[in-house]
């Protein structure tokens, strides 16, 4: 089948689907959008972490005929082109929130989400809002640092303006 | 014992001042391209016209192979082979770490659930899966053995009958891997002087490494017959020494390099899909990808031996302890992996960082037809660490004593005599590290309650499963600490290789560092980077891609690679600053009187005295010129564990780490949250603070994991129950507390900077104080890792 869908912004035109085939299958193997990661398949890590007409999902989830003529945020769209790393990004890699990286993408898609509904999260909203997201390697710490940092720096540009 | 590994180049005595140097927290150079989503991950590798490959799993734990049926499999339009034992190219079909037990494909025998049976190569994953599902294999089950006792049987079936490794001539029984005693003293005559002697038996786990990437790997066949790999391993040149031979080619026509690694945690030292993509890959003519999903993960690598531990320890009134016996068993399953080197290790480190002068130690792995176990974090030192952990809180409730004191009296320090009889000839921190965590204020108590409002049910046990608000909620308080070797052990020739340029280029010095050393996101070319700034006093560092091009840097496993592969660059280093140097007398010698004389630094690209004189810029010193080397950095070299005796000078460093858990547990479901763990760990040197950190968080988060969650469940039939995410539980953010972090710096001076390595000391002593604070707060004895819910009820 043709799978037809918006991503970061961009038509894509995906031809010879088979109908199994998973948003995150598309998106990797087939637009050339690698970012998303795919640990476990079953909804269970968040690595494969997108934004679905805004609502954060598991693409693994997602069949890709499901995606027909909807709009898709990866990691590959988060920072804007014009003005480099989008603060959240930053923020993980001031924070030393990256290790191996596999789960960052995820990461940053389900943090940038939180960010958007809730600006000045408490710990406890943070750890909710991730708690769809493994991560091995750094035992969340940093990955709450880097949240935290994000928050304050968006909270400082808020207060400038 | 030689104290210094030999070095040609002079040691400075002023360390060189460089920004983004050594002991600064600097950026991840891969860190924009992983915030990005653009870094290139093993499962992220594309080629033109490549295929994908799949492997077929025994669904039995033992069985003989009658026959494999692959023409139903054939026939499936989009496939382009289908591998069995019968199609491999040579006469050498075994590959293995340190026993070439592991066939490539199962020849004639499964012994394991899930081990390899046969390959497809299809031009879509799904097209592989399904013909895989269509190859008919005839099984015929044979009886398993899973336990000590059914492996040790006087008529169990003997898993590898024609073993020819060196260890098969000195066990008892053929289903003993290798077995460590480790005697010294006079156990029996200090057991009469005891006053108080406590046993215990305690059980470990089938823990998992569960590291997020998974296994994966392209292999495309090149002109020359050879083949290029791009996979994320652990050990570039450990999986080159053991493909090629079964490809049957020279290893110079396998070229191995490193795509971006996912974690590893010990679960890529084994070969996955290396040898069974380049198979495909030279059989078909074209690239072979092969991609593991979360189940052929599980089934994909070995996962830490689980383990029974007997103890027991004697004490006098004073609490010293008087002697230590304890006989450990551990699973290797089906076949050796490194085995036998859990076994050293849980063997020599059995008594933990204490003084005991008479010990009487036995460790041993069994083949059995459990999943092979292997490498994990820790490496046989956090099996015995939960065991005797256990103990030292046994002793000191018997002896009426706090259990941080208990340890106190008895903690090694530098100078202490290990059962081995090696003297620990560096610091040795174990109090110290106590005190640390055991001082730091406990979080308040009662978090849940808020002002006025319903309790905050996330901060309680059972968490948005709102399943208390508090009631039946009791908190409980554990310390435990742990020792961990460094490096590679018992004799083994352990080195590192390391390449580095220096050039000017646009004006500026540039230095280009190239190693074999397998980045798997511990930060290991931050930290080349670092020491390249440090020892060469440029600011431009570029890190190569790792591949077999150049020598081998061992692996990235035993905390070892900071240590070996980074004192690998600053050894090469300083070889390019006496050639720097040496340059710059023939240049410009007669103009200074300092180029005879002075101890020289490279520093901001700039030859300067010890007292900061500029003597050169870099770029006129080498005028036009690259200075280009290549070298081997050994750590001093250790002894074989005597097999009869265990004494030997068999490791090379010892790294500690201490922990304080904080646990609130409702006692009334059996759930437990972990509130805050706290460590403390001498690392000698913290070359990258921020990186060091998270070492400790993240190896105190999979102590976790095993305290209270993770466990590969194999029942009596040797069959895997749960492997997924849905059914291996690692901890999530909210399973997780605040980890507050203590860094000590007390040098070791046989090690680069002094540092020690990090990775997996944290991992230790992690499961034992939390197993230790839910004891606190339920009275329970808990003598088994994971700690279920029903162990705390008591209800079956
Ligand atoms: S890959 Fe989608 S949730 Fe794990
Ligand atoms: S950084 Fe490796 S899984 Fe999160």
């Amino acid at each position: 089948m043709r799978v037809t869908l918006t991503v970061n912004g961009r038509r894509h035109q995906a031809d010879d689907v088979w109908e199994g085939e998973s948003l995150l299958y598309v998106l990797r193997e087939r637009l050339g959008l690698p970012g998303s990661k795919n640990a476990c398949e079953q909804g269970e890590c968040g690595s494969c972490t997108v934004r679905l007409d805004d609502v954060p999902v598991c693409s693994c989830l997602v069949a890709a005929g499901q995606a027909q003529d909807r709009d898709v945020v990866t990691v590959e769209g988060l920072a804007d082109p014009g003005t480099g790393l989008a603060p959240v990004q930053q923020a993980f890699l001031d924070a030393g929130a990256v290790q191996c990286g596999f789960c960052t993408p995820g990461l940053l898609v389900a943090t940038d989400d939180l960010l958007r509904h809730c600006p000045q999260p408490t710990d406890a909203d943070i750890r909710e809002a991730l708690s769809g997201n493994l991560c091995r390697c750094t035992g969340y710490e940093k990955i709450l640092d880097a949240v935290r940092l994000a928050a304050a720096r968006s909270g400082e540009t808020a207060g400038e303006r | 014992m030689t104290a210094e590994p030999t070095r040609g180049p002079r040691r400075l005595t002023r360390a060189p001042r460089a920004a983004q140097g050594v002991g600064v927290s600097v950026a991840r150079p891969d860190g924009t391209l992983k915030v990005t989503g653009e870094f290139a991950y093993a499962s992220d590798m594309w080629h033109e016209d490549m295929l994908w490959g799949h492997t077929l799993r025994s669904p039995h734990a033992h069985a003989r192979v009658l026959s494999i049926d692959i023409a139903a499999a054939l026939a499936v339009p989009g496939v382009y082979a289908v591998l069995t034992h019968d199609d491999l190219p040579t006469s050498q079909t075994r590959y293995g770490l340190e026993c070439l037990d592991t066939p490539v494909l199962a020849d004639g025998v499964v012994r394991h659930h899930g081990e390899p049976v046969a390959l497809v190569a299809a031009d879509h994953p799904e097209t592989a899966r399904r013909a895989a599902a269509r190859i008919a294999v005839d099984y015929e089950p044979l009886p398993v053995v899973h336990d000590e006792a059914t492996a040790l049987a006087d008529d169990a079936p003997v898993l590898h009958p024609h073993r020819d490794d060196h260890h098969a001539p000195h066990v008892r029984h053929p289903n003993i891997v290798h077995r460590q005693p480790v005697r010294r003293g006079d156990p029996d005559a200090a057991a009469a002087r005891a006053d108080v002697i406590v046993t215990g038996t305690y059980t470990v786990g089938m823990q998992d490494q569960a590291f997020l990437g998974p296994e994966s790997g392209l292999a495309v066949p090149a002109e020359d017959g050879g083949v290029d790999l791009y996979v994320a391993t652990q050990w570039l040149h450990s999986d080159l020494r053991q493909i090629a031979p079964v490809l049957g080619l020279p290893e110079d026509k396998v070229r191995m390099t490193l795509s971006g690694v996912g974690g590893a945690f010990g679960g890529r030292e084994d070969l996955s899909m290396q040898i069974h993509g380049c198979l495909l890959a030279l059989r078909t003519g074209k690239p072979v990808k092969m991609v593991y999903d979360r189940f052929q993960s599980f089934f994909g690598h070995v996962h830490r031996h689980p383990a029974t531990l007997w103890y027991e320890h004697g004490a006098t009134r004073e609490g010293l302890l008087t002697h230590m016996r304890c006989r450990i068993v551990l699973d290797g399953g089906a076949y050796a992996s490194s085995s036998p080197a859990v076994v050293g290790n849980a063997a020599s480190l059995s008594a933990g960082p204490y003084v005991v002068d008479h010990v009487d130690i036995e460790a041993l792995a069994l083949y059995t037809n459990n999943p092979p176990c292997g490498a994990m974090r820790g490496f046989g030192a956090v099996q015995a660490c939960f065991a005797y952990e256990s103990q030292m809180d046994k002793l000191a409730a018997e002896l009426g004593l706090d259990p941080v004191e208990f340890r106190r009296r008895n903690a090694m320090s530098q100078g202490s005599r290990l059962p081995t009889g090696q003297v620990v000839d560096a610091p040795a921190p174990v109090a110290e590290l106590l005190r640390r965590v055991k001082a730091l204020p406990l979080p308040p108590e009662r978090q849940w309650e808020t002002a006025g409002a319903a309790p905050d049910v996330r901060a309680l046990p059972g968490g948005l499963s709102n399943t208390t608000h508090g009631e039946g909620v009791v908190r409980g308080v554990g310390y435990a600490v742990g020792i961990k070797n460094v490096g590679f052990s018992e004799g083994f020739d352990d080195y590192s290789t390391a390449r580095v340029r220096l050039e000017v280029a646009g004006g500026e010095p540039v230095a280009t560092v190239h190693t074999a050393a397998a980045e798997v996101g511990q930060g290991g070319v931050t930290v080349q980077a670092q020491i390249v700034r440090t020892e060469l006093g440029v600011q431009q560092v570029t890190i190569q891609p790792a591949d077999t091009r150049v020598g081998s840097a061992g692996s990235t496993s035993a905390s070892r690679q900071t240590y070996m592969t980074g004192g690998a660059v600053r050894h090469t280093c300083e070889a390019i600053r006496e050639r720097v140097l040496a340059l710059g007398r023939a240049r410009f010698g007669g103009t200074h009187p300092a180029w005879e004389h002075a101890e020289l630094l490279l520093e901001d690209g700039k030859v300067v005295t010890e007292a900061g004189e500029v003597l050169a810029a870099l770029a006129d010193v080498l005028d036009g010129q690259a200075i280009d080397i290549e070298q081997e950095f050994r750590h001093r070299p250790t002894q074989p564990f005597d097999r009869m005796t265990g004494q030997g000078f068999g490791h090379v460093q010892y790294s500690f780490a201490a922990h304080r858990a904080v646990v609130e547990v409702d006692t009334e479901l059996g759930l437990v949250k972990v509130v805050e763990l706290a460590c403390a760990q001498d690392v000698g040197k913290a070359v990258n603070p921020q990186a060091v950190a998270g070492q400790i968080q993240g190896g105190t988060v999979q102590g976790l994991g095993l305290a209270v969650m993770e466990e590969i469940l194999v029942g009596p039939d040797a069959k895997v129950r749960n492997p997924s995410f849905t059914d291996y539980l690692i901890p999530t953010i909210l399973d997780t507390p605040t980890l507050p972090v203590d860094i000590l710096e007390l040098a070791d001076h046989h090690a680069p900077y002094g540092l020690r390595g990090a990775g997996e000391a944290p991992t230790l002593s992690s499961t034992p104080a939390v197993v230790s604070a839910i004891r606190a707060a339920t009275g329970r004895a808990l003598t088994r890792v994971p700690v279920r819910p029903e162990h705390i009820t008591d209800t079956p």
